[in-house]
């Protein structure tokens, strides 16, 4: 989704030749890119490309071995925890704990995010009204359909307002109209300021990012706006991009 | 090849009056739905592609484990090749190759070593067959004496539909062999079962991407545990029996919420770089007046055209339709 994002705004992430090897292997190399602040930033690439390694030192949970990397005013390297003090996450794999109830799973996440538990309560009521979540909030989570479980998760991984979220393939296996809802819910973070750096294997998504960044075999073969990159790659769709970039990739995926 | 009759499961007890499983009774629906309180029904003939559609939950795995007698159904019949699923599973195991969702070899064997394992244990050899897995064993050979637990996504795919064909099997079951899978290797991947298919092995094959359901022969539309539609991918687009819609202006998410807020349209929702939507009643939409409307409230560059409706657009419009 095309919206302006102030050229002059602060700049939320930025890498500056971020390098991770493990042994011989170069899981990303020499990457530089930035990120402002409200921007949707997709990050795309096959499986092996190196997406995640770059999430996890961005995210704090890696360091690199040679460049530097900032996130939300702070060194990656040397400021790890104030990196995660200052930024959501969410992935498919993990987001919400099944055995507790909807309420109980943000009141967790809330006080790991550093809320205290007025602000947690103003919270909740915030979510569940916002969400139309008000008769599941005493719910087990593992009994909410896997839509509303998304949606939830998204809800808590930006309770805290942080400076940027990281969400890690958020729609997988999600039917087609909560995938839809849930790229508003995205869209509406954005507006209100969060920096939103999403990966995703539904091509259609990548259309909906501010810029998106396509990394092959560790490197980034291609950084722009997507209806930029569609004329560069003479393609009607950002599959068709994305199928000619990573079709050069020489590296078995790992 | 494969012939479901009335197939319901509920893994709840069924007094508890909840429900989770497949073939869901007592629901609302449309006329193009199959089944009426009574499960689900479908059949897959020999050598055909056959997809399930349909996001996590809606009842692909169940029906998976039903159908390879892992599980048993609550009520109705389902056969493969005459053999019953509950009566005949002996039979049916040494039939049928099934590549579950999770990554399901021993991480601790090899490549080669998992491979002769599946082969012992359907009492053949890899030689005997080599001819089936050749195409797709060459890609990981590499790596024969590399463990399976250290192999990437894509080479764990493959090895797993190698294990999965080694011992010849008439039908295959693959549970989301894509899911996660970037669009390079899911595309090669349909080529494999494209393949296949040529050799004679039915293959019923289950999938959350809406954009793969075009490969298949024909493919049921799943949610919720019954099925929207079953046809071929054609006719299913076919029965899209009313106008669809793109629009795109220079300011795509004003756009989704302006047409939210006119009355004349049904539904809106985003389409990649343009949004779809359908009109309630075609004869009082105009689109030169739509789009002066547009103009008015401040859209610049817009684009208005009727489009031919994709499986996911389908697929939309039946679960709105479907009670489910």
């Amino acid at each position: 989704m095309n919206k302006i994002v102030n050229p002059i705004s602060e700049i939320v992430i930025k890498a500056d030749h971020l390098t991770k090897k493990f042994g011989q292997f170069t899981a990303v190399d020499d990457i530089c890119f930035e990120v402002r602040k409200g921007e949707i930033f997709g990050f795309l690439g096959a499986n092996g490309a190196g997406k995640t390694t770059a999430m996890r030192m961005l995210s704090g949970l890696l360091i690199p071995t040679s460049g530097v990397g900032q996130v939300a005013g702070f060194d990656i390297t040397h400021q790890p925890e104030q990196v995660k003090r200052n930024i959501g996450y969410m992935s498919q794999r993990f987001s919400l704990y099944d055995d507790l109830k909807v309420w109980e799973n943000i009141e967790l996440f809330g006080g790991i995010y550093g809320l205290n538990a007025s602000q947690i309560k103003i919270k909740t009521d915030e979510l569940m009204q916002r969400l139309n979540f008000e008769d599941e909030r005493n719910k087990l989570v593992k009994s909410l359909p896997l839509g509303f479980k998304q949606k939830l998760a998204f809800a808590v991984s930006v309770i805290h307002h942080p400076q940027v979220v990281f969400l890690d393939e958020p729609t997988g296996g999600v039917d087609p109209i909560t995938r839809r809802n849930f790229w508003e819910m995205i869209y509406e973070a954005a507006v209100d300021g969060i920096t939103v750096f999403v990966t995703t294997h539904y091509m259609d998504e990548a259309e909906y990012c501010d810029r998106v960044c396509i990394l092959v075999d560790g490197k980034i073969e291609a950084l722009d706006k997507p209806g930029d990159l569609k004329v560069r790659f003479n393609a009607d769709s950002m599959d068709e991009v994305f199928l000619q970039l990573a079709r050069k990739a020489t590296r078995l995926d790992g | 090849m494969i012939d479901v009759k009335n197939l319901y499961k509920n893994y709840y007890p069924n007094d508890s009056g909840k429900f989770a499983g497949i073939g869901k009774p007592g629901i609302k629906k449309n006329e193009s739905v199959l089944s009426e309180d009574t499960g689900i029904s479908f059949n897959v003939s020999e050598a055909e592609l056959f997809g399930l559609i349909g996001p996590d939950g809606a009842g692909k795995t169940t029906i998976f484990r039903i159908l390879t007698t892992l599980i048993l159904p609550d009520k109705g019949i389902a056969t493969l090749g005459g053999l019953d699923v509950v009566n005949d599973y002996k039979e049916i195991r040494k039939k049928v190759g099934y590549m579950p969702g999770r990554f399901s070899l021993y991480q601790d064997l090899t490549v080669l070593e998992n491979l002769e394992f599946f082969a012992t244990v359907f009492n053949t050899t890899i030689k005997e067959n080599y001819d089936l897995i050749k195409d797709i064993y060459v890609q990981i050979e590499p790596f024969k004496n590399r463990r399976a637990g250290k192999l990437s996504g894509g080479m764990k795919q493959k090895l797993a539909l190698c294990c999965a064909l080694i011992h010849k099997p008439e039908i295959l079951f693959l549970d989301e062999p894509t899911t996660g899978v970037d669009p390079v290797s899911r595309k090669e991947f349909w080529g494999m079962l494209q393949k296949l298919k040529t050799q004679g092995i039915t293959i019923l094959v289950s999938t959350p991407y809406m954009d793969e359901a075009a490969l298949c022969d024909r493919i049921a539309l799943i949610q919720n545990g019954n099925f929207l539609n079953i046809d071929t991918p054609e006719n299913i687009v076919k029965q899209f029996n009313r106008d669809l819609w793109s629009v795109k202006s220079n300011q795509m998410h004003h756009l989704l919420t302006d047409l939210r807020t006119f009355d004349s349209i049904d539904s809106s929702f985003a389409f990649g770089d343009s949004i779809h939507f359908t009109v309630k009643h075609k004869k009082d939409f105009s689109k030169s007046e739509f789009e002066s409307l547009l103009l008015a409230g401040g859209h610049n560059k817009v684009e208005i055209r009727k489009i031919n409706p994709g499986i996911e657009d389908c697929f939309m419009e039946l679960s709105k339709k479907t009670d489910l």
